[in-house]
């Protein structure tokens, strides 16, 4: 039995599923964001295993551009919790409710 | 044979790397497992014929990124914020809709995978550098170039961001 794209595809959807969990239950943005990260990547093993099993390589060079974008976003998001920690002290999603009427 | 045992084993990592990295209190820590859920990924880049992303994988991601997010940890001290959730019945819910959402994926790709990857499985592209490299500067010219502008807005938007007001005029 070889591996097939199924194969690629099933842990892909797991990884993200469980990424999609951790960023539902977990409290701090630090930690959320991490979530963020894994379901970035799981979505980048199945992008990366359809262009190995449709002998392509535009999925491969869309996961680079995955990971360009990827390296900003962390960047960018990290810098606005440094900003946020800042101001409130705390790093806990559900103390930041600013905006909340 | 050899290949499915292999994936099976890597798999099995993958996911007790993404559980530990949702379960684990220390946020360290938490950083620490998805650093090695993104080598495993890379080693299946390495195994999917796309030795490039890989190593970028490695370098970029486990590496650079992973090391700015244990550096705002450790700078803010944030390891252990947390606690429970403030709405009722707010996990059970998420690991139930998680499920359904795991779930129901499955079922779309496990139902169907022949109309994804066409029989009789085509050679595998070359990933290497320079065939990545020459599609980058050719057919993706102009994507390459706005991703280049892009990193140039993040690298400006943080130093606007992180700049400390009460330190102006220092």
């Amino acid at each position: 039995m070889m591996v097939t794209l199924a194969h690629y595809l099933a842990l892909s959807a797991l990884l993200f599923g469980i990424g999609a969990v951790g960023f539902l239950i977990r409290r701090n943005a630090l930690i959320v964001f991490m979530c963020v990260e894994l379901m970035l990547n799981a979505a980048g093993l199945a992008f990366v295993a359809a262009s190995r099993y449709r002998g392509l390589l535009e999925g491969q060079l869309a996961i680079f551009f995955v990971l360009t974008v990827a390296a900003a976003e962390v960047a960018v998001g990290l810098a606005l919790m440094v900003a946020i920690f800042r101001t409130k002290q705390t790093t806990n999603v559900d103390e930041l409710s600013g905006l909340r009427g | 044979m050899g290949e499915l045992m292999a994936f099976y084993l890597l798999a099995g990592i993958a996911v007790a790397t993404a559980l530990a990295m949702v379960i684990t209190r220390n946020a360290v820590h938490s950083a620490l497992f998805l650093v090695l859920n993104l080598v495993v990924v890379a080693v299946f880049y390495l195994l999917l014929g796309a030795p490039f992303l890989a190593m970028v994988q490695i370098a970029v991601y486990a590496g650079a990124v992973m090391v700015l997010f244990l550096f705002v940890i450790m700078m803010l001290g944030a390891e252990r914020v947390g606690g429970t959730p403030g709405l009722r019945g707010q996990i059970p819910l998420a690991v139930a809709l998680g499920a359904a959402l795991i779930a129901g994926a499955l079922f779309a790709f496990l139902r169907a995978p022949a109309g994804l990857a066409p029989a009789g499985s085509p050679p595998a592209p070359h990933g290497d550098p320079s065939a990545i490299g020459a599609r980058l500067l050719t057919t993706y010219a102009l994507p390459f170039e706005i991703a280049s502008i892009l990193l140039l807005i993040a690298i400006v938007g943080v130093v606007v961001l992180a700049r400390d007001p009460r330190s102006e005029g220092r």
